[in-house]
C-alpha cells in the first residue's frame, strides 16, 4: 500500500472535470461525472471494461469530445482547446510509437514539430533526448527502431515521448497492460518515482485493482460510465461505497443479515452494528482473510472446514457458512492450530461491511 | 514443421499441368509479341515506333497517365483515410462504390461519360455552345482512365490503415502536431510502400486501358489513340510489324510492372496490406 499522498498544504486544484457525459451512439460511455485532481497528484481511473474510464482518459486528452460538462486545467477552458495545444502527455495502450522513426526521433518529435520560433536548435534537441533516454534508463538505444525493442521497453520510450513536450498533465492509458506481471511490477514502483521525480500531474487507467491501489494517490472508481467512489487508496478499500466496489478492490465473501438498532446479526452469530449502517435487511460482505476463527463455543458463525491447503505464506480453507461454500485465507496467527476438513468451527468476520439489501 | 502435404505422383502432375497452362496461355503469346515485332530486324522494330503517330500515342499515353495517376492517387489516399478512421453513415456503400469499377465493364466507364458529355449528352449541347471538347479529346481519355482505374490506390491502402489503427496519429497530434504536419510526417511514411505499390498497378492499368478509352477516343489517329488504341488502328491496317512493335513497348511495361512489384513485395512485404504479404 502506498502512503505517499500529494502535499496538501502546497497544491491546488489543477484539473477539475465538472458533469461530463458522452455517448457512442445510443450507448453511453460517460453520465455525469465530476472529479478532481490536486497538482502532482497521481490519480487512477479504475473500472472493468467498459466502464467508460478509457473515454475519460480520452476526453481529458482532447481526443473525444464530451456530450456535455466542463473540463478546466489550471482554470482554462481545457475543451475550447485542440489537442495540439493541450500539452497533455498522453502514453497509449499499445504505446502508439511512430514505427518508422528511431528511438531518439520518436522522442524528439514533439519538439521538432514545433513552431519555428519556438523550436529549440538541433544540439538542445539532442541534449534533451539524451536526458530522457537516461531519464527511462534506455541509453544506448536511440538508433533502434521501435520493432526491435521488447515491451517494457517500448513503453519507457512512450513515456519519454510524452515528458519530451513538458506536460501540464501526464496520461496513461493502461500502462502495464500489454507486459508480464514481473515487468508489469519492476515498472510500477519506477514509474511511481518517476513521477515524483518529475512532478506532473498524472492520471493513468487501469483495470487492475491492485495496481490502482498501489500506486495512486487517489482512486477513481468507475462503473458503467459513472462514478462510484472517489478516495484514497487505503479509504476505498476499507469502507467501499458499494458491494460492487467491495467485490471489484478484492476478494469478497458475502452473507444475508439483519440490522436491528446497533446491533447486525447474522445467523446466530451478534455483534455491534458498524456505524451508519442502514436498518433492516442487508448483505454482510467481508474479505477472506480478515476472519478470525474460533472453537464451536466460542462466538461467530457456525462453520464447517471442507479443505485445507497450503498456498504460499497463506493456507486456504474452505469451509461451508451457512449452507454456502467459502473459500477462507488464514495466515499467521489468525490461523487456529488443528484445522482440518470435518472440523465444525466458529468464524468471526473481523471488519464487515453491511450494504441495504436490494 | 512443413506443413506442405506430399501426394506423390499427383504433385509433380499438377506442377507440369500449371506450367503446360502457363507456359501457352502467358510465356508463348508473349514470345509471340517480340518475335513479330522484331521479324524483320531491328531497323524495321525502330521504323514504325519513331512515325509521329507512333509517337504521339507514347506522348498521349505518358500524359493520361501522368494526370490520372496522380488524381487517382489523391483520391486513393483520401478515400482509405476517411474509410479507415472515420465512422459514418453509408460508409459501406462507399467502400461497395470504390470497387465498382473492377466489377464493371470497361466499355460502360467509358460510355457514361459519352452519355454525358458526348453530341447527344446531357451536358452536349452546352459544351458545344461553350466550345469544349471532352469526349474525343484527353480530357475524355483521362476520364475514362480514372474511372478505370479508381479502385487501385484505395484497395492497397484501405486494409493496411484498418490495420495500423490511428494511435500514432493520435500520438502525434497530443504531441503538438498539426494535421498536416500529423500526415506528412506519421500517416504518409507509415503507408508509403502500399500507396507506391497502389500507383505501380494503377499506372500499368492506366497505360494500358483498352475497352474504356476506345469509346471516348474515337480513334482519331495521330490525335486520340493511345498506345494500346495504336496498336489496334495499326493491325487492322495490316501493318503487323508497327502494331506488335508498339504492342511490344506495352508487354514490356508490363514486365517492368511485374519486377517491381515483386521487389515491393519482396523487400517492404510488412509495410503493405495483409493479402500482399508473401
Amino acid at each position: 500500500m502506498n502512503f505517499r499522498q500529494a502535499d496538501d498544504t502546497n497544491s491546488h486544484l489543477a484539473l477539475e472535470i465538472k458533469g461530463v457525459s458522452k455517448a457512442f451512439g445510443r450507448f453511453p460511455a460517460l453520465k455525469n461525472v465530476s472529479l478532481q485532481a490536486k497538482d502532482k497528484e497521481f490519480l487512477a481511473l479504475l473500472g472493468p471494461s467498459g466502464s467508460g474510464k478509457t473515454t475519460l482518459l480520452r476526453v481529458l486528452a482532447g481526443l473525444e469530445k464530451p456530450d456535455a460538462g466542463e473540463v478546466r486545467f489550471d482554470d482554462e477552458d481545457f475543451l475550447a482547446l485542440p489537442v495540439r495545444r493541450r500539452k497533455v502527455g498522453m502514453v497509449f495502450q499499445h504505446y502508439a510509437l511512430f514505427r518508422h522513426m528511431t528511438v531518439a526521433q520518436n522522442i524528439a518529435f514533439g519538439l521538432t514539430v514545433r513552431k519555428r520560433s519556438e523550436k529549440p536548435s538541433k544540439s538542445e534537441i539532442a541534449d534533451r533526448v539524451n536526458h530522457l533516454l537516461q531519464l527511462v534508463q534506455l541509453e544506448g538505444l536511440d538508433k533502434r527502431f521501435p520493432s526491435q525493442l521488447s515491451g517494457g521497453q517500448r513503453q519507457r520510450v512512450a513515456l519519454a515521448r510524452a515528458l519530451a513536450i513538458e506536460p501540464k498533465m501526464l496520461l496513461l492509458d493502461e500502462p502495464f497492460g500489454a507486459l508480464d506481471a514481473q515487468v508489469r511490477r519492476e515498472l510500477r514502483r519506477w514509474l511511481r518515482e518517476l513521477h515524483d521525480r518529475a512532478g506532473v500531474t498524472t492520471v493513468f487507467v487501469t483495470h487492475d485493482q491492485e495496481e490502482a491501489l498501489d500506486l495512486a494517490d487517489r482512486v477513481a472508481i468507475l462503473k458503467d460510465g459513472e462514478l462510484i467512489q472517489l478516495g484514497a487508496p487505503n479509504a476505498v478499500y476499507e469502507h467501499p461505497a458499494t458491494p460492487f466496489v467491495f467485490d471489484f478492490l478484492g476478494q469478497a465473501c458475502r452473507l444475508p443479515g439483519v440490522i436491528d438498532g446497533d446491533r447486525l446479526r447474522v445467523a446466530d452469530w451478534e455483534s455491534a452494528a458498524p456505524e451508519g449502517a442502514p436498518q433492516g435487511a442487508v448483505e454482510v460482505f467481508f474479505r477472506p482473510d480478515e476472519v478470525a476463527f474460533a472453537p464451536t463455543d466460542g462466538a461467530g458463525l457456525a462453520a464447517e472446514v471442507r479443505g485445507v491447503a497450503q498456498r504460499g505464506p497463506d493456507v486456504r480453507i474452505d469451509c461451508v457458512v451457512e449452507g454456502a461454500t467459502m473459500e477462507l485465507i488464514g495466515h499467521g496467527p489468525t490461523l487456529p492450530p488443528g484445522v482440518t476438513p470435518g472440523l465444525a468451527v466458529r468464524i468471526k468476520p473481523l471488519r464487515p461491511q453491511v450494504y441495504a439489501a436490494g | 514443421m512443413n506443413p506442405t502435404i506430399r501426394l506423390p505422383g499427383l504433385a509433380p502432375l499438377m506442377l507440369l499441368g500449371t506450367l503446360a497452362v502457363l507456359g501457352v496461355l502467358i510465356v508463348l503469346p508473349l514470345g509471340v509479341v517480340f518475335h513479330q515485332a522484331f521479324a524483320k530486324g531491328l531497323a524495321a522494330y525502330i521504323e514504325p515506333l519513331t512515325h509521329p503517330d507512333a509517337l504521339h500515342a507514347i506522348q498521349l499515353t505518358l500524359t493520361v497517365a501522368a494526370i490520372s495517376v496522380p488524381l487517382n492517387a489523391v483520391f486513393g489516399v483520401a478515400a482509405a483515410w476517411a474509410i479507415a478512421r472515420f465512422e459514418f453513415k453509408g460508409k459501406s456503400l462507399l467502400v461497395t462504390f470504390i470497387d465498382l469499377p473492377f466489377s464493371m465493364s470497361p466499355v460502360v466507364s467509358g460510355l457514361v461519360w459519352v452519355l454525358l458529355f458526348g453530341a447527344q449528352g446531357w451536358f452536349g449541347p452546352w459544351l458545344r455552345d461553350h466550345d469544349i471538347r471532352i469526349i474525343f479529346a484527353t480530357t475524355g481519355l483521362v476520364l475514362a482512365t480514372v474511372l478505370v482505374t479508381l479502385p487501385f490506390v484505395a484497395r492497397e491502402l484501405i486494409p493496411l490503415m484498418q490495420d495500423q489503427g490511428a494511435d500514432e496519429e493520435a500520438a502525434a497530434l497530443t504531441l503538438g502536431a498539426g494535421g498536416w504536419t500529423t500526415f506528412r510526417r506519421v500517416t504518409l511514411p507509415n503507408i508509403k510502400w502500399a500507396l507506391l505499390y497502389g500507383v505501380l498497378l494503377c499506372n500499368a492499368r492506366a497505360m494500358g486501358e483498352f475497352g474504356a478509352v476506345s469509346v471516348v477516343s474515337g480513334s482519331v489517329r495521330g490525335v486520340t489513340t493511345t498506345l494500346p488504341l495504336h496498336v489496334e488502328v495499326l493491325y487492322n491496317d495490316y501493318e503487323f510489324v508497327g502494331a506488335f512493335a508498339a504492342a511490344s513497348i506495352l508487354a514490356g511495361l508490363g514486365l517492368v510492372t511485374l519486377v517491381l512489384k515483386t521487389v515491393l513485395e519482396w523487400r517492404h512485404s510488412g509495410e503493405l496490406s495483409a493479402g500482399r504479404r508473401h
